[in-house]
């Protein structure tokens, strides 16, 4: 019991909003509902349930990123794209059996930590910080989607998987888990629905232990003032660093995720367009806290979808409005302003976070 | 092929390569180097100035008062785009990346829904002469000579008038030239204004050049952006030598292997200089002055 509590403890603090066993309860409640869902809902749904929580892992990779250490990163899909694309040259290559799509993603993740440590060596040890972080990521990801782009021909391949150019590649095998008796293939459906979802809420509690521990309080320390920080011993580099590849190796758990539910992926997954849109999801909910960032995120995706159907053009006219409204008027964010309301209103003092 | 004609050629390629970078850059660095602030729209300012053209082209206008035309359309909508949103962001440079962005959204897709996925061109005009069995575009040429004017009236302006002495006050010390009587505000709604009349001005010049799509922002800006990063907050100490650089490295890739290695190339480069000249060549130059 006592190791209960204290893990408890380690959930909570300053630098998440929620706490004490009302909130929990709540949480209890709301993860008892996501996983009773799928029996009230046919495949199709549940599937495009999934397609939401496969974005989330990269939308709260950013705000540790952004939110909590105040670097702006346009770069999450050029890790979603690097980690997707390489989850299917490897799978196409050496196919589905034995497991061998689970060490697939771990190498994928591992290709896109890579890759954060070495772009962010040379960011934030160049001491890039600001605007500059911003259109420095942008840039790499607007090169790498044209990159992919021009790979049409066939003298672009890796072994059996083609790259395909724009169109991107498709087909690889989905996640597959081997078990005794036949292995359990992961199709977009109820079954890679709870594996997504146990994921999502592992990361989520992850997160809460990492943002709330000393390390994710020197973060918040950077964010609020670098200088300080730096002056009081820290090698703020180094904390920014590891931010920026833990929540590229999330944006890459996104990209894994994304490409083994549809069986594909394509340069335009890295472009303009679809690097705005994370930025969109993680400010509109709250970027400085990662409840608001998960339910924002949520909220925006479903909105986005439903906007889609009635025109696919006019939704993302509406993102963009609703980015510039957002950041005019609620710049916190519209989930931790109303907490923030609502905080003030009753006595319990929970928005202040 | 003899001597001359392979100099020429490379010549060729690197002013071209320089007035792209110079044109993409020069109104995001007024804009950076005055407020601080990166405006993500600005590729948008530069369709904005493209179709206003060929527009007017269409409509029988000579090109250069087409393309001034385009230049002045940008320069209102900038000022608008300042008045509405921009202005209440000064304090916040990270939130202002992220406003134009949505700005940037709204108007490709707005675009698009009101104009269709394409919008018919115009012919490169002025032809071609010959060198040595090669054929180049003139208006290549001139795209070189305007991307020189602009430098040189940027300099006629912040450093010969009215404006410019007061430009040059706010960028110093905003609050000391507020208090000498300087409308610091008036000073950035111009500069804001400037900046996107002259992605607008570049738009136009490259109009006839290229196909007009609602998404055609994205070409200019990664370019836009290396040049700004390279050369920091000063236009004549640091976008035009990073232009250079850039310029040569562009060229060489290119030839060598083809325009997106062009690109990458740029990449590197910038990646690189900003891991030995953090504040950009400017910054550099700056410092050692003082």
């Amino acid at each position: 019991m006592n190791a209960l509590s204290r893990f408890f403890a380690r959930l909570e603090g300053p630098q998440t909003i929620g706490r004490g066993p009302v909130f929990w309860v709540g949480f209890l409640i709301v993860l008892a509902g996501a996983c009773s869902y799928p029996m009230f809902s046919d495949g199709y749904t549940v599937g495009n349930t999934v397609y939401f929580f496969t974005w989330v892992f990269m939308a709260l990779g950013l705000s540790l990123i952004w939110g909590y250490g105040g670097s702006l990163s346009f770069g999450q899909t050029a890790f979603f794209g690097i980690a997707g694309y390489s989850y299917g040259v490897l799978t196409l290559n050496f196919g589905a059996a034995y497991g061998f799509t689970l060490v697939a993603v771990v190498i994928a993740l591992v290709i896109a930590a890579l890759a954060a440590l070495l772009l962010g060596y040379f960011l934030f040890f160049g001491r890039i910080s600001g605007v500059f972080l911003g259109i420095v990521t942008l840039s790499v990801t607007l090169v790498l989607e044209r990159f992919m782009a021009q790979t049409a021909g066939p003298e672009w391949a890796i072994g059996k998987a083609r790259l395909n150019g724009f169109n991107g590649m498709s087909n690889m095998p989905p996640l597959t888990i081997p078990w005794p008796g036949g292995d359990i293939i992961l199709y977009p459906d109820v079954q890679l629905y709870y594996v997504v979802l146990g994921l999502l809420v592992l990361v989520y509690l992850g997160l809460r232990i990492l943002v709330n521990s000393s390390f994710g309080n020197v973060l918040v320390a950077i964010r609020e003032n670098p200088e300080r920080a730096e002056m009081l011993g820290y090698d703020i580099r180094k904390y920014q660093l590891g931010a920026f590849v833990i929540g590229a190796v999330l944006a890459g758990l996104s990209g894994v995720l994304y490409t083994s539910w549809g069986q594909y992926i394509t340069p335009s997954s890295m472009g303009m367009t679809a690097a705005a849109l994370p930025i969109v999801w993680v400010a509109v909910g709250g970027r400085s806290d990662l409840t608001a960032t998960l339910i924002g995120t949520l909220v925006v995706l479903s909105g986005f979808q439903a906007l889609t159907i009635h025109g696919a053009q006019y939704a993302l006219v509406v993102m963009g409005f609703l980015l510039v409204l957002t950041v005019l008027l609620a710049p916190r964010g519209i989930i931790l302003a109303a907490a923030g309301l609502l905080g003030r209103f009753g006595k319990s003092k929970q928005g202040g976070a | 092929m003899d001597a001359i004609t392979v100099a020429f050629a490379a010549l060729y390629q690197f002013g071209d390569a320089f007035a792209f970078l110079v044109l993409s850059a020069c109104g995001l660095a007024v804009i950076f180097g005055m407020m601080g602030v990166i405006n993500l729209a600005h590729g948008e300012f530069i369709m904005c100035g493209a179709y206003v053209t060929v527009s007017g082209a269409n409509a029988g206008l000579p090109l250069p008062l087409a393309i001034l035309l385009g230049a002045l359309v940008s320069a209102a909508v900038g000022a608008l785009v300042e008045r509405l949103v921009v202005r209440h962001l000064y304090e916040r440079p990270l939130d202002t990346i992220v406003a134009t962005w949505g700005l940037s959204l709204i108007a490709t897709q707005g675009t698009l829904i009101v104009l269709g996925s394409t919008m018919g061109g115009i012919g490169t005009p002025l032809g071609s002469f010959q060198i040595g069995g090669y054929s180049y575009s003139v208006y290549r040429l001139v795209l070189f000579v305007m991307a020189i004017a602009v430098l040189a009236g940027l300099y006629v302006l912040f450093n010969w008038t009215r404006f410019g002495v007061m430009a040059r006050a706010t960028i110093q010390v905003p609050h000391m030239a507020a208090a000498l009587g300087v409308d610091t505000r008036m000073v950035y709604s111009l500069t804001f204004a400037l900046g996107a009349g002259l992605a607008g001005l570049t738009g136009g010049l490259y109009a006839p050049t290229m196909t007009l799509v609602p998404t055609m922002g994205t070409t200019f800006i990664m370019e836009a952006f290396v040049t700004v990063v390279v050369g920091g907050a000063d236009v004549f100490l640091g976008t035009a030598p990073a232009a250079v650089i850039l310029a040569i490295v562009k060229s060489a890739m290119t030839s060598w292997q083809g325009q997106l290695f062009g690109q990458i190339g740029l990449l590197l480069a910038v990646i690189v200089v900003i891991r030995v000249l953090p504040k950009g060549i400017s910054g550099f130059l700056l410092r050692e002055r003082t």
